[in-house]
C-alpha cells in the first residue's frame, strides 16, 4: 500500500503520481469514472496496475489515496 | 567536429565504463544513457540512487537541500545551523541569493548562525545551548520574523529533540520557530533535503495565516522555485507584473515569512524549481485547490511559451498583457540575438548541473543556435528525466550523477565547445583549455532568468566561449618536460 495523488494534468487526463518514488504518469484507464462511483483498478501509461478503493462519489481532485500495487514486477 | 551518431554514443558509454570493476560497471551503466524520444524514462535511465562508494561525486547532503536551498534564502528569518560550525559557515552566502534589506538588523541572508558543537555538545546534547543561542538572537536581532533549525549529522546521531525547544521558544517569542530535521546523512542527495524542507513549511509555516483577512484580487500569484540568484527572480517578476499578475509571493529568493504564509491566498502557483518545490506546490493543490503551472524563463523563446501559458489560466486582460510584453520585449531580444548568434552559432554544449537547469537552459542555448549535446543531473528524480528526454535532441547524452572521471572522459571524446557545471568542474576543464561557465550561481554573473537575463546570458556565453585565452592554454599534464627538472630542484 502507497499514498498516490491523482490530479488533472495539464492535457486534461488524470494525472498519477506516486511520491515515494517520483513516479509521475498518466493514467489511461480508470474502472470506475462515474459521479456515483469513482475508483477502482488504474493502469498507467508505463503498463503498470494499481487498485484503491472506489470512492462513493467523484471527488475534488487532486485527492491522495491509498493504492495497490497489481501484478507486474514488484521493485 | 559533428554530432555523434546514437552508436557512436553507446561505444562511449561502454568505452566510458571499461575502467570500473564489473559490479560497479553494472551499476554506473543504468545512469548513462543515450537519448531516446521513443524510450520511457523510466526504462532507459535510473536516477535517484545512492552514489557509489570510491568514486567523485558532485552531490549535496540534505542539509545542503534544505538550509541551502529552501530555507537560507527567507531572509527576514534567522537559519540557524544547528550543529558544527562547518556547515554553515563554507555553505555561507555562497549561492548568491539576492535581497533587498539591511544584514543584520531586518535580513539575515548572508550570515551565519550556528550552535557550534563541541565535544560535550555531543556528549550531554545540544537543546540547552539550542535554546540559550534562541535567546541570544531575540536580544541582538531582534527584527527577525522567525527561526528556522536546520539539522546537521549528529543532532540525528544524538536524538536531540529540537522540537521541544522550538515549541518552547515559539511559545516564549511567539515567533514561529520551524525545527527541521534535515540531517546530512539523510537521503543519498540534497533532494531529499528540499523535500524535508517542504514539508517543514507545510507543517510549520502554510496554514498560520488560514484564518486572517487578506484583500487579494483576482490575478495574484506566487512564484515558486525561484532562488534569486544574482537576481533572477527580480528579472521574472517584472515580466509578470507588467502583464497584470500581483506577486504575492516568491519562494523563496528575496522571499519573507509573511510572503509564505500568505501563499496558500494566491490563485496560481507558478513553479519554477520543480525538483525542489513540487511538493508544496502539490500539496497546496489538494489543500487549497491552487493549481501549479511549471514554466521556464531561460531565452525569448521559452519566455514566450511560458508567459503565454500562464496567461491561459486567466481572463482576457492577462493574455492581452502577456502579448504586449511579449511585443514590448521583442526588439531587445532580436538585438540580442543578432548581435551575439552570428558569434555562437553551431557551438556544442555539455551541461552537468542541478534542479532545473540541465533541462530548462536548453532552449536559451537554442535561441542562440547552440547545441546541448550532453546533459545530467546531480539529483534529479525519474519525473526530471521524464521532461527532459522531450527537450534533447535525439542521440544526445544523459548521464546521472556523472562522477567525476566519467565526465572528464565524456568531454574529453565529445569536445564540446561550452561546458556548464559546478564549482568543483570548473578549474580541471579550464585547465583542459576548455571554455567553462559555473552555472549553480551563473558565474558571480546573472541575472539569467526572464528577458534582462536573457541578455546576460548571450553575453556571459559570448564572453567565455570567444576568449582567446583557451587556444593559449595547454594542460599542465601536456606540458613538455623542460619544466620537471625545475619542479624537481625546488
Amino acid at each position: 500500500m502507497a499514498n498516490i495523488m491523482i490530479r488533472r494534468g495539464d492535457n486534461g487526463a488524470l494525472s498519477f503520481y506516486l511520491p515515494k518514488k517520483d513516479l509521475e504518469d498518466d493514467i489511461v484507464s480508470l474502472e470506475f469514472d462515474t459521479p456515483e462511483r469513482w475508483g477502482g483498478e488504474l493502469v498507467l501509461k508505463d503498463g503498470s496496475r494499481w487498485y484503491f478503493d472506489p470512492l462513493e462519489t467523484q471527488p475534488r481532485l487532486p485527492i491522495t489515496v491509498k493504492a495497490k500495487r497489481m501484478g507486474g514486477e514488484d521493485d | 567536429m559533428a554530432a555523434l551518431t546514437r552508436e557512436e554514443t553507446e561505444a562511449l558509454i561502454q568505452e566510458v565504463l571499461e575502467v570500473y570493476p564489473e559490479k560497479a560497471q553494472k551499476d554506473r551503466a543504468k545512469h548513462l544513457a543515450v537519448n531516446d524520444h521513443e524510450a520511457n524514462a523510466k526504462k532507459c535511465i535510473t536516477s535517484n540512487r545512492k552514489s557509489l562508494p570510491g568514486v567523485m561525486t558532485i552531490r549535496g547532503c540534505a542539509y545542503a537541500g534544505s538550509k541551502g536551498v529552501v530555507w537560507g534564502p527567507i531572509k527576514d528569518m534567522i537559519h540557524i545551523s544547528h550543529g558544527p560550525v562547518g556547515c554553515g559557515q563554507y555553505s555561507r552566502a555562497g549561492r548568491r541569493n539576492y535581497y533587498v534589506g539591511v544584514t543584520g538588523v531586518n535580513a539575515f541572508g548572508e550570515m551565519n548562525f550556528t550552535s557550534d558543537f563541541q565535544e560535550r555538545d555531543i556528549v550531554f546534547g545540544g537543546d540547552k545551548k539550542l535554546a540559550k543561542l534562541i535567546d541570544e538572537i531575540e536580544v541582538l536581532f531582534p527584527l527577525n520574523k522567525g527561526i528556522s533549525v536546520q539539522s546537521e549529522c549528529p543532532i540525528g546521531l544524538i536524538g536531540d529533540d529540537i522540537e521541544a525547544v522550538s515549541k518552547k521558544a515559539t511559545a516564549k517569542f511567539g515567533k514561529t520557530v520551524v525545527p527541521v530535521r534535515c540531517e546530512g546523512f539523510r537521503g543519498v542527495s540534497q533532494s531529499l533535503g528540499h523535500h524535508i524542507a517542504n514539508d517543514a513549511i507545510r507543517d510549520w509555516v502554510i496554514g498560520n495565516r488560514d484564518a486572517k483577512e487578506f484583500a487579494s484580487t483576482p490575478y495574484d500569484v506566487a512564484i515558486i522555485g525561484d532562488y534569486n540568484i544574482g537576481g533572477d527572480a527580480w528579472s521574472s517578476r517584472i515580466l509578470l507584473e507588467e502583464m497584470g499578475l500581483r506577486v504575492v509571493a516568491q519562494w523563496s529568493g528575496d522571499g519573507t515569512l509573511a510572503e509564505m504564509e500568505n501563499t496558500p491566498k494566491v490563485k496560481l502557483n507558478l513553479l519554477h524549481c520543480y525538483r525542489s518545490m513540487n511538493y508544496i506546490s502539490r500539496h497546496m493543490e489538494e489543500k487549497y485547490g491552487i493549481p501549479w503551472v511549471e514554466y521556464n524563463f531561460f531565452g525569448p523563446t521559452k519566455v514566450e511559451e511560458s508567459l503565454r501559458k500562464i496567461a491561459t489560466y486567466f481572463d482576457d486582460t492577462i493574455k492581452e498583457g502577456a502579448e504586449r510584453v511579449i511585443a514590448k520585449y521583442k526588439a531587445m531580444m532580436d538585438a540580442v540575438i543578432a548581435k551575439y548568434r552570428p558569434r555562437l552559432e553551431g557551438k556544442r554544449v555539455m551541461l552537468y548541473v542541478g534542479g532545473l537547469r540541465p533541462r530548462h537552459v536548453i532552449g536559451a542555448y537554442e535561441d542562440l543556435g547552440m547545441e546541448v549535446v550532453g546533459t545530467g543531473y546531480e539529483f534529479a528524480h525519474n519525473d526530471d528525466y521524464e521532461r527532459t528526454v522531450k527537450e534533447m535532441g535525439n542521440a544526445t547524452l544523459l548521464y546521472d550523477d556523472v562522477t567525476g572521471f566519467e565526465f572528464e572522459e565524456f568531454v574529453k571524446k565529445v569536445k564540446p565547445d561550452l561546458v556548464g557545471s559546478g564549482i568543483k568542474e570548473k578549474f580541471i576543464f579550464q585547465k583542459m583549455g576548455i571554455p567553462f561557465r559555473q552555472m549553480h550561481s551563473w558565474d558571480y554573473s546573472g541575472p539569467y532568468h526572464g528577458y534582462d537575463g536573457f541578455a546576460i546570458f548571450a553575453r556571459d556565453m559570448d564572453m567565455t566561449l570567444n576568449n582567446p585565452c583557451w587556444k593559449t592554454q595547454t594542460p599542465p599534464w601536456k606540458k613538455n618536460d623542460d619544466a620537471a627538472p625545475l619542479a624537481a630542484a625546488a
